[in-house]
């Protein structure tokens, strides 16, 4: 039973990876950038959510609504302020920025926030699923982070292959000039990705602290970190292999954890990254580019 | 004398310019600190500003030289640090002149980094561009959770455990390693005059490198791979001559960096700090030893000088990070400061004329 429970939530949780990946990957696909301040966005999304629920006593779906509009609003004003200006720039340029951006949310969050931890109260008030006998139990939310991460999936896959606005952003990600000439708003479109990678951290942020309840400034880093390895072990820019990469690394962080030892599990995550990158250079469902001479 | 200045190269110029900057800001601060004209906290902070200036110089022959960004350069150096303090320990009895002692110490410590870069650097020179930078990340990350697993002790002999102390096996002697609480008891073997040394070797290594055959191969692998492959450059190795100098050179500033403290973590030497150093090597100018020093120094020095404000002080760290980012990269402010200095120019000029005009006149 062991087993199976570890992997309810290893599944779990790398769906929370396949949510904030799937993020990364949009960003990557369209703006050529790695956002390291999209860990970030999670935390914020998180101290939204708990603001309103125990400080405002709104109910649980307004407080993660809230959280999902602030999130998207953030990611709309990040772009605007800080990405936008920086359009051509060479990609260090933007890489460096997007890390002071990630240590101006921190830092905003210490002084809005403090810095103790606070006891994130599950947004889901429901007792756990006892089966076998109570052999296995089962967390409500850990079913409904994994029904989550299947309808942004689908959602998402719907989105860029039906709507006008998907099309634009898969054909701003192939050719940004080409895409421009044929009439498509390119800021618009870019902005546009940012406001849905923010508004899924936002999302992220309410599952990740309703399994694992302390909330600080950095309560966003590593998560971000390991969920854009998972995206790269997908192949960035690839959305099913965001979802793929996340939960794989889920199901590998939690196994670990449990059977070799709670320190190693980072390192075994990052290897695993490692061992993938040097057998597929563009991860796994990454679109392998020839190189023209 | 001023002829031969004159006569030499922009490079070793510059390189000339480099070494003597350095040298006066070391007479500087060597005056001050014997007229006690400097407070404690920057005493302090002296030497963490020599560890962090080589290791500002050692990744710009990474990210500015060979053009590979390296997100783990802090792995490197707590490889450094940690092999650095054992062997100071181990040695302890056999070298009891310090200054000798922490030299030697270097030394292991830039070696046993060399090595990790070798390890590390074969994978990762498979890949390039922003898949290179993740795996370094990746690196970075795994040293630092192996680290965090490793215990050392020491009574006569080494003993290496990645469980726990008792798993060690030792009669009596020390622990050295703790695993996450780090190395405690160091002797602080580190001063000042070390840390300015290490700087100009590390100098001295990397424009050496930087104006060779070696450099210049390494230098057109940067700017374009398939060429220099066209023309008989074995790409691979001369990125990786780069990356495994950069990583020992690390390694020996992580040994002197953890010798100034009497305690040391293995989570000190994160993520955030190879970002740090990355910082330096950005905000410098990338590939421009010279702006990095300065990068490195000033950035150690600001958030000490910035504590009186308390906790807005890494606040606006990052502000001045990105305003820094948006200025020295946004096309319209640079079109904008371009037409400013045109008209200044113009204005200038326009002065010059009216003088000649009136000249005319009188």
């Amino acid at each position: 039973m062991g087993f199976i429970s570890n992997l309810i939530n290893g599944i779990s949780l790398g769906s929370v990876y396949a949510i904030i990946a799937l993020g990364y990957t949009m960003v990557y696909g369209i703006a050529k950038m790695l956002n390291f301040a999209h860990g970030d966005v999670i935390m914020v999304g998180g101290y939204i959510c708990f603001i309103a629920m125990n400080n405002l006593g709104l109910p649980p779906l307004v407080a993660v609504l809230l959280s999902i509009v602030g999130c998207t609003c953030l990611g709309i004003v990040v772009e605007r302020l800080a990405y936008k200006p920086l359009r051509g720039a060479p990609s260090l340029a933007v890489l460096i920025t997007a890390i002071g951006v990630s240590y101006f949310l921190q830092n905003m969050a210490l002084l809005v926030w403090g810095a103790d931890p606070k006891a994130f109260r599950s947004v889901l008030d429901l007792p756990s699923i006892k089966l076998f006998d109570g052999q296995l139990t089962v967390s409500p939310i850990s079913i409904v982070t994994v029904l989550a991460c299947v309808a942004i999936m689908v959602g998402l896959t719907l989105f860029t292959t039906r709507t006008k606005m998907g099309k634009a952003m898969r054909a701003c990600s192939e050719d940004k000039g080409a895409a421009q000439l044929m009439g498509i708003n390119v800021d618009t479109t870019i902005s546009m990705v940012f406001a849905i990678g923010s508004g899924l951290a936002a999302i992220a942020g309410v599952l990740l602290c309703s399994t694992y309840p302390t909330l600080m400034p950095t309560t966003g880093s590593l998560p971000g970190i390991k969920a854009f390895t998972a995206a790269v072990i997908g192949g960035i820019g690839s959305i099913p292999g965001a979802a793929l990469g996340g939960i794989m690394l889920g199901i590998i962080e939690i196994f670990a954890k449990a059977y070799i030892g709670t320190q190693l599990a980072d390192a075994i995550v990052f290897a695993v990254l490692i061992v993938v990158l040097l057998i597929r250079p563009a991860g796994l469902l990454g679109k392998e580019t020839r190189e023209k001479v | 004398m001023m002829k031969r200045f004159k006569g030499m190269d922009k490079a070793s110029r510059d390189t000339l310019i480099t070494y003597a900057l350095i040298i006066v800001a070391y007479a500087i601060m060597q005056a001050l600190l014997s007229l006690h004209a400097i407070s404690s906290s920057m005493v302090g902070l002296l030497v963490p500003i020599c560890a962090y200036i080589s290791l500002s110089i050692s990744l710009n022959l990474v990210v500015g030289i060979s053009g590979e960004l390296s997100l783990g350069h802090a792995g490197f150096m707590s490889v450094g640090a940690f092999t650095g303090l054992v062997a100071a320990q181990v040695l302890a009895p056999a070298i009891p002149f310090g200054p000798l002692r922490l030299l030697v110490s270097m030394v292991i410590a830039g070696i046993f980094a060399a090595v990790a870069g070798v390890l590390v650097g074969i994978p990762v020179m498979r890949l390039q561009g922003d898949y290179l930078a993740i795996v370094t990340l990746a690196f970075g990350e795994i040293i630092k959770n192996l680290l965090n697993n490793l215990y050392v002790g020491y009574d006569g002999a080494l003993h290496f455990s990645m469980k726990d102390v008792a798993s060690l096996g030792m009669n009596g002697g020390k622990v050295l390693i703790n695993g996450p609480q780090g190395a405690v008891g160091i002797t602080e073997l580190s001063t000042f005059t070390a840390g300015f040394l290490l700087v100009l070797f590390t100098l001295f290594v990397v424009t050496n490198l930087v104006n060779s055959r070696s450099g210049r191969a390494i230098m057109a692998v940067r700017d374009n791979r398939i060429a220099a492959e066209s023309v008989g450059i074995d790409t691979t190795k001369y990125r990786l001559m780069a990356f495994v100098v950069a990583a020992a050179l690390a390694g020996m500033a992580g040994a002197l960096y953890a010798m100034n403290f009497s305690s040391i973590v293995p989570k000190k030497f994160d993520f955030n700090t190879s970002i740090l150093i990355l910082v330096f090597v950005v905000l410098g100018g990338m590939g421009n030893i010279r702006g990095g020093i300065i990068a490195a120094a000033l950035l150690t020095i600001l958030p000490e000088k910035l504590r009186f404000i308390g906790d807005y002080r890494m606040l606006i760290y990052a502000i001045v990070l990105i305003a820094v980012m948006l200025f020295s990269n946004n096309e319209q402010v640079r079109m904008a400061v371009d037409s400013m200095k045109s008209r200044f120019a113009r204005m200038r000029d326009d002065d010059v004329i009216d003088d000649a005009a009136e000249g005319g006149e009188a």
